[in-house]
């Protein structure tokens, strides 16, 4: 009923004055039938009935919600207030904007890769079974998640009662093309409940069943809604047609609904393939039957009433008859053991799997912890911009005071003018998040590597957005707005704007303020200079190679149907080819080159005569033909290259580099020495001659030391594997080479697909992660001092501004312009020195949550810290100089007479 | 419950009610009539009485009030309180007629 009324005051009220003047007018009319004059009747009518305003206003009050009416109030006033001060309104919500936009991007990010549950049926039930190997594990790992073998998980299937329903998955990439420029697709491996077990029906067609994980099954394809859109505008009947996966025909039997993309975070599926067909594209040498192929990753929904506890349980009692029954039998004993010692386990994986989480989950919380401290830079600035502002307003709260105002109502006032402030930045501050949180992932995004989330603005992110939104008005309006009503009205109208000291405990306030923001943006620039030296420092380490001119050429003679002798056959020829097209200087074939992946290693030790070092230390071990130090630039300290003579029929021989000589051999001249592979995966051993020392390299990471690697001729080598990489160096720019190189590989066979990557891309994209803090923490960085200066020139000019008679006195008194200076200077200092020093404190309890991010730094790197220090300082000096030398150059008589 | 009274007869507008009112209590209770309007609007916010434009004796459009069954039984209550704190004051006045 009242709320009702509320919201038709306006009507009540004009329906009670027409009523109140329908009262004086028969008042009046009766006034006259006794004989007055009109204009004296009306008089008297009036004299009868009272104050009319004051009777609406008793109405209208009956009617309002006095908190709505005087939010009302008070959100018109303010609205009045902002229109009034533009300057002050735009700094502030631009500020809050990029604050808060600049939070909500993160956060995003954050919520998409570890906040939200798939958009599954019941996420919560889904756990991951894992196999937990403390010693280590030796085999083959070809994708993102490696995390069992399907031997293992066919005895986990098979054996496991603690889940209603499981799967096992692995990704992969497909090729489209049908030769030539090669066309990757993300694809999946599906066990026949995958789609079943995470509660997916299908938008056209079918979904991958039991029936159709059958063992030497024929592959079918289930797409994604956006891989149907994309390759077939969202065709009815792409179902039923043939899809070329690595140039093999594979029917499309069904198409997923837009909201699955898979259950890996960060990646989408383009195409899911049944696990049982992965010989049909893999050939002999396949995962699914190699049991040293770590490829799956297995997922299952719990069964109601299990708990993790009793479901962990379980999978460790079964654990020991699982590895004896997936255990690969061509492993030597060191291997076995240590196959047999694993465990298995279970997690919750309500969030999916996330290689990205894993990557940029700790980055992320400290880049949002980074821009939150911005924030607070910006909330300070704000709070001492409505400090001066509560001053140039104290008459109009003394007034407003004096004349029974209440304090909570002024207070409420003023808050609700932050509040404003501060919504309409959290809303400008959504909007920049959207294209900032987008900007995020592209920069994420990899020629290597797409990345996909799902960057909807959810509720836990508006939630997010507005809680900011109320916190940074409490942080920058609260203490204003407190300060600005606790003055007694009689004291502030008295002193008429004069008294030297009256600002005293103000000024406290500002400098508390001032304080903090120079300790909290020396945290910042300190943190900043950690990232970007560390960056600096990884990309300009020498990693032992070149990167220039380098193209990466993958080859696929598999996929064009050749056998491991015709590949080796053509893979020559492909070669001289791409040796002879135009603008190649040089070429060579690789099976792999730094930072490709795919690396294994071997136990080496040296051969018999070399009683030094006996044990086995384990090295990693690629083959290439002659000429590939040349390509990549490697110097050969002593010895020779590979040469053509160096075939299967000739003595084993290996290039090594330093680290491997000084720890298999303890010496750096080894020329002519001899060492004992073991290859433990196959049982076997080999011993080779080293003919030539290179230098060393990074070889998985420009992070790893000391990194021991043998090259082998792949021409001593009888099966090579039939996808081969060619790397060539060219002074010519890489993307006019490519269509040379194309037509020279199309001339061998036009099956053949073929796909470019140029070297030093590949080699900066390691780098994503570093370049991502180096960036941003700099830009941070920057922000926070920029902004901590302009707060710190501010509170000065401001103080200047108040002690202005002050100084006009001490002028005329005779007091120096020099020593004026250093007063003001000295004021200033006292606040920078206060805010560097509890930085500092700052800056290194903080460092320790980013070493584990840094490169060739100490968290408290102390050249790092002196150089933020002296930034920091030195501009805080010179914005404090510019009100110093105005309070100097101050006219005394000018000064005073203002009075 | 002055107000309510009044309207036992029947509806009656705004003016009507403070001269009855005047009236009745034989102008001892003079009334200022600004006040009469205050307390009809919180009375009808209350339920008590409801209101609608008529027109009155004179012609003019007038707001005419009339009681509701809830301001009826609130009037009968309140009569009775009234009466029995007036009869409860009378016998303390007059103590000497027992």
């Amino acid at each position: 009923m009242r709320l009702w009324r509320y919201f038709r005051r306006k009507h009540w009220d004009r329906e009670r004055e027409a009523e109140i003047q329908v009262h004086l007018q028969i008042e009046t009319d009766e006034f006259i039938g006794r004989g007055m004059s009109p204009e004296e009747a009306r008089h008297a009518a009036r004299r009868k009935l009272g104050n009319v305003t004051r009777i609406r206003e008793e109405i209208h009050e009956m009617n309002s919600l006095g908190f709505l009416e005087t939010l009302g109030q008070d959100v018109r006033y303010a609205l009045r207030m902002l229109r009034l001060n533009p300057g002050f309104t735009l700094v502030a919500v631009l500020s809050l904007a990029l604050g808060i936009g600049a939070n909500t991007a993160i956060f995003q990010l954050l919520d998409a890769v570890r906040l939200r549950s798939l958009p599954v049926a019941k996420p919560a039930e889904l756990y991951e079974v894992k196999v937990v190997s403390p010693k280590g594990r030796s085999g083959h790992f070809p994708n993102r998640y490696p995390r069992m073998t399907n031997a293992i998980w066919e005895q986990i299937r098979d054996h496991q009662q603690a889940f209603s329903s499981m799967f096992a998955w692995g990704d992969s990439q497909f090729d489209l093309s049908k030769g030539g420029r090669a066309r990757p697709a993300d694809g999946i491996w599906v066990t026949g409940d995958y789609f079943r077990t995470l509660g997916v029906s299908p938008l056209l067609g079918r979904v991958i069943s039991a029936d159709d994980d059958r063992r030497g099954c024929a592959p079918v394809a289930v797409i994604s809604y956006a891989f149907w859109q994309r390759e077939f505008g969202g065709a009815p009947s792409a179902v039923g047609s043939n899809l070329s996966l690595n140039t093999r025909p594979v029917e499309i039997v069904g198409i997923t609904p837009p909201s699955f993309t898979g259950i890996d975070v960060g990646h989408r599926f383009d195409v899911a393939v049944p696990v049982c067909s992965e010989p049909v594209f893999s050939g002999k040498d396949n995962n699914l039957e190699m049991r040293w192929a770590w490829w799956l990753a297995a997922i299952g929904r719990l069964k109601p009433g299990w708990t993790l506890q009793r479901a962990n349980a379980h999978l460790e009692a079964m654990a020991k008859s699982v590895f004896e029954a997936a255990l690969p039998q061509n492993f030597d004993t060191e291997r076995k053991e240590r196959f047999l010692s694993a465990s298995l386990k279970t997690e919750p994986a309500a969030l999916g799997l996330s290689e990205l989480r894993d990557t940029y989950e700790n980055p992320l919380w400290l880049l949002i912890a980074i821009a939150g401290v911005v924030l607070l830079i910006a909330c300070a600035n704000l709070a001492n911009l409505l400090l001066a502002r509560a001053t140039a307003r104290e008459k109009e709260v003394a007034v407003r005071l004096a004349i029974g105002g209440s304090r909570g109502r002024l207070v409420r006032q003023f808050l609700t003018e932050s509040l404003l402030l501060s919504l309409l930045g959290a809303a400008c501050g959504v909007l920049l998040a959207r294209v900032l949180s987008q900007a995020l992932v592209a920069f994420l995004t990899t020629s290597q590597q797409n990345i996909f989330l799902d960057l909807r603005m959810s509720v836990t992110v508006l939630l997010f957005a507005g809680s900011l939104a109320v916190f940074t008005c409490v942080v920058f309006g609260l203490l204003p707005a407190l300060r600005a009503t606790q003055i007694v009205p009689a004291a502030v109208m008295k002193a008429g704007g004069r008294g030297l000291t009256s600002g005293r405990e103000r000024f406290t306030l500002q400098r508390g303020l001032v304080t903090a923001q120079v300790a909290l943006s020396l945290v910042l620039l300190f943190s900043a200079l950690l990232f970007v030296r560390t960056f600096h420092k990884l990309s300009t380490l020498n990693a032992g190679f070149q990167t220039d001119g380098i193209l990466v050429v993958s080859l696929d003679g598999q996929r064009a149907g050749y056998t491991p002798e015709q590949w080796l056959v053509v893979h020559r020829q492909l070669l001289e080819r791409v040796q002879s097209t135009p603008g190649v200087d040089r070429a060579a074939r690789a099976e792999n080159f730094p930072m490709s992946g795919g690396w294994y290693n071997d136990n080496v030790s040296a051969a018999d005569g070399d009683k030094a070092k006996p044990e086995a230390k384990s090295s990693y071990f690629t083959m290439q033909s002659p000429g590939f130090f040349d390509v990549m630039g490697i110097p050969l300290l002593s010895g020779r290259d590979f040469t053509d003579s160096d075939t299967a029929h000739a003595p084993l021989v290996a290039i090594v580099n330093q680290a491997f000589a000084r720890t298999i051999f303890g010496t750096p001249n080894v020329l002519g020495r001899r060492f004992v592979k073991r290859d433990g995966v196959r049982s076997a051993s080999q011993t080779f001659e080293v003919v030539g020392i290179v230098s060393d390299m990074k070889i998985t990471s420009l992070r790893a030391d000391d990194e021991m690697m043998a090259f082998v001729p792949d021409t001593q080598v009888a099966a090579a594997p039939l996808s081969q990489t060619v790397v060539l160096h060219s002074g010519l720019p890489l993307r006019d080479v490519m269509s040379g190189v194309l037509h020279a590989v199309a001339e061998v066979s036009p099956a053949i697909s073929v796909d470019f990557s140029v070297f030093k891309t590949r080699i900066q994209e390691t780098l994503v992660p570093e370049s991502l803090m180096a960036t941003l923490s700099g830009f941070f960085g920057l922000l926070a001092g920029v902004l901590a200066v302009i707060g710190l020139y501010g509170v000065i000019s401001y103080m200047v501004a108040q002690r202005r008679n002050e100084i006009g006195i001490r002028i005329a008194l005779g007091a120096g312009r020099r020593s004026i200076l250093s007063m003001v200077l000295r004021g200033a200092g006292k606040l920078i020195v206060a805010g560097l020093v509890v930085g500092t404190v700052l800056a290194l309890l903080g460092a320790r949550a980013a070493s584990s991010l840094l490169f060739g730094l100490r968290p408290y790197d102390p050249a790092t810290l002196i150089a933020a220090v002296v930034l920091l300082a030195g501009v805080s000096f010179l914005a404090a100089a510019v009100p110093a030398r105005r309070a100097a150059r101050l006219e005394p008589m000018k000064a005073l007479r203002d009075e | 419950m002055l107000i309510l009274q009044t309207l036992v007869l029947g509806a009656a507008h705004g003016h009507t009610i403070a001269h009855l009112i005047e009236h009745r209590s034989e102008a001892v209770l003079q009334v200022e009539h600004g006040s009469l309007y205050p307390a009809l609007h919180r009375i009808e916010d209350r339920g008590w009485i409801a209101s609608f434009w008529g027109t009155s004796e004179n012609n003019r459009k007038a707001r005419y009030y009339r009681l509701t069954r809830t301001g009826r039984k609130q009037l009968a209550t309140h009569t009775d309180r009234w009466q029995q704190l007036i009869r409860a004051i009378g016998r303390i006045l007059q103590p000497s007629n027992e």
